[in-house]
């Protein structure tokens, strides 16, 4: 796979490296000219120097034939832009970029950017996964595909808790994938009965969190943080 | 007409001044608060007193753009001093609040082309110094 990678800070030249040794064609591209002669010690013809928000500069890296395309720098208008072009003017099929303010993911959003990844949301959800309370925490939201996996803790008062998965009657767009008891994880099976304490994995569309949670922990609130 | 700016540089504060004086509603955003001392430069009353509209604040900041009110601009005005912020919030004027007329500043002309294509309307200072250059060659040359 041809990776191009915009903005050569601790995120991108880490990215790159790994993506090197796990056999893929690289190139990383830095507009600050005393980080790019740094960095081109370690990766030689693989680092380029130039402004990536430059239609030139993204075509001398061969923006038309990358697969991928990563926008990491420090500067959320930089990294929109260079995803739109990529995707829009040279579409490119797949691109992720970096929020650094998550104030500004809705911009993200709204300019058909997805992924966007925002490092504090990242901490924010471990936090949330980390110290369990009632309430929903999502996993991973599949934007694209309109798909995302929440986890619940399963409350004393919950209208399950007793109940064998098959007489659950989840809404239409949900799913239960994995349970998790006393510390270790199963796929539930039709005459699993549902406990008190349980840790539930769910699949589902967007926009039913409200109607899951009713079933699992309905005096639950969000995990606060 | 409503006009918001934002990026009250030398060119920002210009076309809000002129703005102004042609009789229209003036609204200008910029993080710096030396550029409303700029507005206030070589005029007899402050831009308050004229009836202007200053928001500090910055582009990115939806509530900034709120405040100085998008919500009801005629024209929105990208003029600060990047271009990317510049074609960012565009769109964002375009797309999110609807404003029918959208001005954009891009320094690049490559870029400027670009999303002209797209449907903005790009102003290039560049592309413009570029072809003034080249008459003026051609007709010393000449």
């Amino acid at each position: 796979m041809y990776v191009i990678i915009v903005g050569a800070g601790k995120v991108g030249s880490n990215l790159a490296r790994e993506l090197i040794v796990k056999g893929n064609e690289v190139t990383l591209i830095e507009s600050s000219r005393p980080r790019y002669l740094a960095m081109e010690e370690e990766y030689e013809h693989a680092v380029q120097y130039g402004d990536a928000t430059e239609l030139w500069v993204l075509e001398r890296a061969g923006i038309q034939r990358a697969d991928l395309v990563i926008a990491v720098t420090g500067d959320d208008e930089d990294n929109m832009l260079v995803c739109q072009v990529a995707k829009e003017k040279y579409l490119c099929e797949r691109i992720i970029a970096r929020v650094n303010n998550p104030r500004n993911y809705d911009h993200f959003k709204l300019l058909g950017i997805q992924p966007a990844v925002s490092a504090t949301d990242l901490i924010l959800r471990l936090i949330e996964h980390e110290v369990p309370r009632y309430g929903l925490v999502h996993l991973l939201a599949l934007e694209e595909e309109r798909l995302e996996i929440i986890e619940l803790e399963v409350s004393n008062d919950a209208p399950v808790v007793g109940e064998n998965v098959a007489s659950i009657a989840l809404p239409e767009g949900s799913l239960i994938i994995s349970v998790l008891r006393n510390g270790s994880g199963f796929v539930p099976k039709a005459d699993t009965v549902i406990e008190a304490g349980d840790e539930i994995l769910l699949v589902l569309d967007p926009g039913l969190e409200e109607a899951i949670t009713a079933f699992f922990a309905p005096s639950g609130t969000r995990a606060e943080v | 007409m409503f006009v918001l700016i934002v990026g009250a540089g030398r060119v920002g504060s210009a076309v809000a001044k002129s703005a102004l004086a042609a009789g229209h509603e003036v609204s200008v955003l910029d993080e710096d608060q030396l550029s409303h001392e700029r507005l206030d430069a070589g005029q007899r009353d402050s831009w308050e007193e004229a009836d202007g509209q200053f928001t500090l604040g910055t582009a990115l900041e939806t509530d900034a753009l709120i405040q100085a009110g998008i919500e009801r601009a005629d024209v929105f005005i990208a003029s600060t001093d990047g271009d990317n912020t510049n074609l960012i919030i565009a769109q964002i004027a375009q797309r999110r609040f609807g404003v029918a007329n959208v001005l954009v500043r891009v320094m690049d002309p490559a870029r400027a082309v670009w999303y002209g294509e797209q449907g903005l309307h790009t102003i290039s200072p560049t592309k413009h110094a570029i072809e003034m250059f080249e008459s003026a060659l051609a007709a010393d040359a000449g």
